[in-house]
């Protein structure tokens, strides 16, 4: 077979540090090279830090665990140099049905606004999403950028010692020691650097145990996300089908909460299920089968010192909305742009503090999002359940009830709204959805996309109005972006105002909106979107 | 701010009434549930304005208003 998880991508293999008479320093280290840990180093990697992945295994993950990627992951993963594979290898959907009980009762249609470079989704086995993640680093690290994974290294002490952090690495020769100015965990949901420092996971854990499968097979189904509540396959419960590249399926069935996992697991057992669902002429053959349980948490504070935790290590939410590893892509975009300046001396570290306010803000409404979703399909009392199925009966005759049926709410990202770094709006008429906190909304520009333009260091959006090419506080430059007013940056970024000047942070969130160039106003945004007011 | 209306309201309030009774009669406690649940989010929708909805809410909990 050779699937790319069965291969390892970065053995073990001797570093020089473990064999150095006292501990090396380096600047950042990486716990994990999951989606976020990959991110997190290649975005280090392109701005010259260097950065060193530790990981326990030596290869992609096995199954397809988070198949939906949004578009903001893929916009992240542009300004990372990687976005296209993983688009073109995605498969794009933006059809839905809805089913209850024997019928249909609606299907939708996403709609995608025009005029933005990524689709709203795509679907891909975490497995390529890694691999893609991996070549791109690969591809840094021949460049010469100081980035690498050490594979069959796995973090079993951890010391935050003030000014740096101390760890010890075990590897399949023995364990060494090895030092960093920063941490970032990104070691998932179970967090080994959570538990080794003893850090709080609080939160709610849902008793429900979800199966799912990753299905081969040659069938009629078309690209669509599918979704029952209790069919007649599954009484009681809610299933979920949906396409992944390769002819792979990925059906989730819930299974309710008294069940014996390791029976449920077994081929005997999961095959039955599957033909009840996919009816008994189809052909399909199993790749993954896994069973999951689901917490709805998050630790009260992602910084502590100098380890930041981001993606599941930080916070976990129920899968219905894909809200996990999409999360974790934003919570790297925040912090290293936030992390570099602090290493250049440009900042000081409490503006590492504001990558806790955002990303708490962040992670708390993912978790309100995807416990709403899961209240929804897992009624948890009687009149629940009642107001549920009114709302799925209704919503076959009546278009009104579509929008409160609740099968995930698909992650769209986070607005800052009250961070500290945003300077008030001074431009109410232009439009909301480019406020202050918000992502930049992308638009078509010339032959490519603005937000293609944006994320290498501050900018400043100059629509229909005059700016300096660039404007610079201490060692902190932004630099003007002037374009010509299009249809859709007018209807984006202007709205009912007649000029705009935005500024722009290193992540594509807007810091501050004015209708002209005032110097002094924007020195003014620019030290505060650095942390200068904190 | 609209307020919600908790004085009279209906023009031929024993006919409205009797039509409520009137679309229960027959069902089995578990139909009547399901009509009274469609009911309550058709009248939601059509009230579609959340601070009557929040005020109507704690009217049914037979809440004071406070002054």
């Amino acid at each position: 077979m050779n699937k790319i998880f069965e291969i390892p991508l970065y053995p073990y293999a001797r570093h020089p540090d473990q064999d150095a008479a006292t501990p090396v320093r380096r600047k950042v280290v990486i716990v994990g090279a999951g989606p976020v840990g990959l991110a997190a180093a290649i975005d280090l990697a392109q701005q010259g830090i260097e950065a060193v992945i530790v990981d326990e295994n030596d290869r992609v993950s096995f199954g397809s665990r988070a198949i939906c990627f949004a578009k903001r992951t893929l916009e992240i993963a542009d300004r990372l140099g990687c976005g296209t594979p993983l688009v073109e290898k995605g498969v794009q959907w933006n059809l839905g049905k809805v089913f209850f009980d024997e019928r249909k009762v609606y299907d939708f249609n996403l709609l995608p606004e025009g005029g933005h470079r990524r689709p709203a989704f795509i679907n891909l086995q975490q497995y390529y999403f890694e691999e893609y993640l991996v070549n791109r680093l690969r591809a840094l690290e021949s460049e010469g950028a100081p980035v690498s994974i050490r594979g069959g290294s796995k973090v079993t002490s951890i010391e935050n010692r003030g000014d740096h952090v101390s760890l010890v690495v075990k590897t399949p020769e023995g364990p060494y020691t090895l030092e960093a100015d920063w941490l970032i965990a990104c070691d998932g949901a179970a967090s080994p650097t959570r538990q080794i420092l003893g850090l709080d996971f609080v939160g709610r854990v849902f008793e429900d145990n979800f199966l799912i499968a990753d299905v081969i097979m040659d069938a009629e189904f078309p690209t669509e996300r599918w979704f029952w509540f209790d069919p007649p396959f599954n009484k009681g419960q809610s299933a979920l089908l949906h396409k992944q590249p390769d002819g792979v399926w990925r059906i989730d069935l819930q299974l309710g909460w008294n069940i014996d996992k390791e029976k449920e697991k077994k081929p005997e057992n999961v095959i039955p299920r599957l033909k009840a669902m996919l009816g008994e002429e189809v052909n399909f053959e199993l790749e993954w089968v896994s069973i999951y349980t689901f917490q709805c948490r998050r630790m009260e504070h992602f910084r502590h010192g100098r380890v930041l935790f981001a993606g599941d290590s930080a916070h976990q939410v129920s899968p219905f909305g894909a809200r996990g590893a999409n999360s974790g892509l934003q919570d790297t975009d925040n912090l290293i742009w936030k992390l570099k300046l602090v290493i250049d001396g440009e900042a000081k570290d409490n503006l590492l503090d504001t990558y806790d306010v955002e990303r708490v803000y962040g992670a708390d409404e993912n978790i309100l999002n995807s416990s709403r979703s899961t209240d929804f399909i897992t009624p948890k009392s009687e009149q629940s359940r009642i107001f549920r199925d009114a709302v799925l009966d209704l919503s076959e005759h009546f278009a009104f009830a579509r929008p409160l049926v609740n099968s995930g709410r698909l992650s769209m990202p986070c607005t800052y709204d009250a961070s500290p770094l945003n300077t008030s709006d001074t431009l109410t008429e232009a439009p909301a959805r480019a406020r202050p906190g918000s992502p930049c909304p992308d638009a078509p520009i010339g032959s490519g996309f603005l937000l293609d333009q944006l994320g290498k260091g501050f900018t400043l959006l100059a629509l229909n109005a005059e700016a300096p090419a660039s404007v610079s506080i201490g060692g902190i430059e932004a630099r003007t972006l002037s374009i010509a007013t299009t249809k859709e940056l007018a209807e984006r970024y202007l709205g009912a105002a007649t000029s705009a000047v935005y500024l722009i942070r290193p992540d594509q969130h807007v810091a501050a909106r004015w209708a002209q160039f005032d110097e002094t106003a924007v020195k003014s945004a620019l030290a505060r979107a650095c942390g200068k007011d904190l | 701010m609209t307020n919600l209306i908790l004085t009279p309201n209906l023009p031929r309030a024993d006919d409205t009434y009797a039509d409520l009774l009137a679309a229960h009669e027959g069902l089995s406690k578990a139909e009547s549930d399901a009509l009274n649940a469609r009911l309550i989010l058709v009248l939601m929708n059509h009230i579609g304005d959340q601070a009557i909805i929040r005020e109507a809410l704690k009217a049914a909990r037979l809440e004071r208003e406070s002054a």
